[in-house]
């Protein structure tokens, strides 16, 4: 059974039952899912959700479907990786990764939202799927609804990286390539988002989609023992992970389930910061920009939950600051030389503005810290490529291998001091 | 300049639900005010300007958001097209 109670308007209150609906027609703010958290939580305890599956829907009682769900069972419940060289590296006591490169099946955070999204679609009567993406989501939404059988549309701009095209096309979407960046893909798709009775998961479907975002929030207060840490970093794009992780996080102490608050920052490219621009000039009006980083996957110029960001970071008392292309390609490399995961740029930017939070004194040395790596640096290598050297050529006779390792080079420093000493 | 004003579906029922109407001004301010005049109950909640409800409503003349040329002050060209959009999934506020 479902504990939802309804849609409701967020900018004028307008109650909705839970359908179709995806924009108050009073007054065209965006509609959020309400639930009975008394409801829920004589329903379900801490200590039942830990019996789950690994899976996103251990929280299914805080999630907007009504029946049981249809994908997503190997997503979300990803690892949670306490750092510590990591850690040493930025000087601060307590570090974790909330590790979305590993996300099943298309590695990053999208297959929360779309497992969502697409159980509620189905529910509600949807057959085909449709989505706009700068590559992530295109990726999850193809692979769903192809285990699903469905049809898919997925909109996406034409610059998107290669790897993430083919990481659609591989489960046959009808994949739409739109002349410009998201921004413009994104305003096609408001136009025809209701016009074709496909249910675009991040348009028409927006009010479900977006509660799938929680998911993250959700897992890390579990994995840290029902405990939320005192800073959480999270990239912005469009604006759907920092509220609905905002959300999770006074939904669990609603529910009783965790106890105190966890300030939130927001990190934005530089070459694409219109929220953290308002941030940073006290602002709640989002002037749009011209996207221009090598951050593919969180270039949104135009973020449609953008003030929402701005809100939650300012009433959890945290901030938010951006990191240039050299910062962002820094930080992936020292991510990888310090714990060994590979992150796309939207991760090198959350750990790089995270790195400078601290060096700002914003996020205090000896607190605990979560950063979010929402996606896989395995899809977008193009950026980073040029900055790997050293590779060594021989062939295949041992001579030569002596020669190259047991000559000069014997007892010399193969790695870099600065990756070696961390 | 007879402009066309391209009417989102939310919107219709405010619309007598025409999808695109043509109207006739020398700016985006003014296409728009004319808009406002013909759709009174439209333009009330949605156009007033400085409503909190205006920012979910976006407006591209041809392809490009008017944020980026001269806003409401954009000069408009007989045959242009003004896109009402929701700013909805990467629209703007």
């Amino acid at each position: 059974m479902s504990f939802v109670t309804g849609l409701t308007c967020k900018e004028c209150g307008q109650p909705y039952d839970a359908g179709k609906h995806f924009v108050c027609t009073t007054c065209f703010g965006p509609l959020e899912v309400a639930y009975d958290y008394a409801a829920i939580g004589r329903a379900v305890s801490p200590q039942e959700v830990m019996k789950r599956p690994a899976n996103l829907w251990r929280y299914k009682e805080l999630l907007p479907i009504d029946g049981q769900p249809v994908t997503g069972f190997q997503s979300g419940f990803t690892p949670l990786v306490k750092s510590s060289r990591l850690a040493r590296a930025l000087g601060v006591r307590e570090l974790y990764l909330k590790d979305d490169t590993v996300n099943h099946p298309t590695l990053s955070y999208k297959e929360r939202v779309v497992s969502v999204a697409i159980t509620r679609a189905l529910e509600l009567g949807f057959r085909t799927i449709a989505c706009a993406s700068t590559g992530n989501l295109a990726n999850s939404v193809s692979a769903h609804s192809a285990r699903l059988g469905l049809p898919c549309f997925v909109f996406i701009p034409d610059s998107v990286e290669p790897a993430k095209i083919v990481g659609s096309g591989i489960y046959r979407p009808q994949i739409v390539c739109i002349k410009g960046n998201y921004d413009d893909v994104n305003r096609l798709c408001s136009e025809i988002g209701s016009e074709y009775g496909w249910g675009f998961v991040n348009v028409n479907l927006r009010p479900y989609y977006t509660e799938g975002a929680k998911t993250l929030g959700f897992e890390i207060a579990e994995q840290l023992g029902w405990r939320l840490p005192q800073h959480t970093v999270l990239p912005t794009a469009g604006g759907t992970l920092l509220p609905k992780v905002f959300k999770a996080y006074k939904e669990l102490r609603t529910l009783g389930w965790v106890t105190g608050e966890s300030k939130i920052y927001s990190a934005q490219a530089a070459g694409c910061a219109p929220v953290i621009q308002a941030l940073h000039e006290g602002k709640s009006e989002i002037r749009p920009v011209k996207p221009n980083t090598i951050a593919h996957s969180i270039a949104i110029g135009n973020p449609a939950d953008g003030p929402y960001v701005l809100d939650c970071v300012r009433k959890s008392g945290g901030w938010g600051d951006v990191a240039t292309d050299e910062e962002i390609l820094e930080a992936i490399q020292l991510l990888a030389e310090t714990e060994g995961i590979f992150a796309e740029p939207a991760g090198g930017t959350t750990l790089a503005v995270c790195r400078k939070l601290i060096e700002q004194g914003r996020i205090p040395r000896d607190e605990s810290v979560v950063v979010a790596i929402t996606g896989n640096g395995y899809k977008a290598t193009g950026s980073i490529v040029s900055r790997l050297n050293g590779n060594v050529h021989l062939s295949s006779s041992l001579r030569d291998f002596q020669e190259w390792y047991g000559g000069e080079n014997r007892g010399q420093p193969l790695f870099s001091q600065e990756g070696a000493s961390r | 300049m007879s402009v066309t004003v391209r009417i989102p579906t939310p919107i219709r029922h405010y619309t007598e639900q025409q999808s695109e109407v043509v109207i006739e001004g020398k700016t985006v301010g003014e296409v728009l005010e004319g808009f406002k005049a013909q759709f009174p109950d439209a333009g009330a909640r949605f156009f007033a300007s400085g409503s909190k409800a205006s920012r979910f409503i976006n407006l591209y003349l041809n392809d490009e958001d008017i944020r980026f040329l001269k806003d409401l002050e954009t000069p408009v060209n007989d045959k242009d097209t003004l896109s009402i959009i929701l700013a909805i999934a990467g629209g703007r506020r």
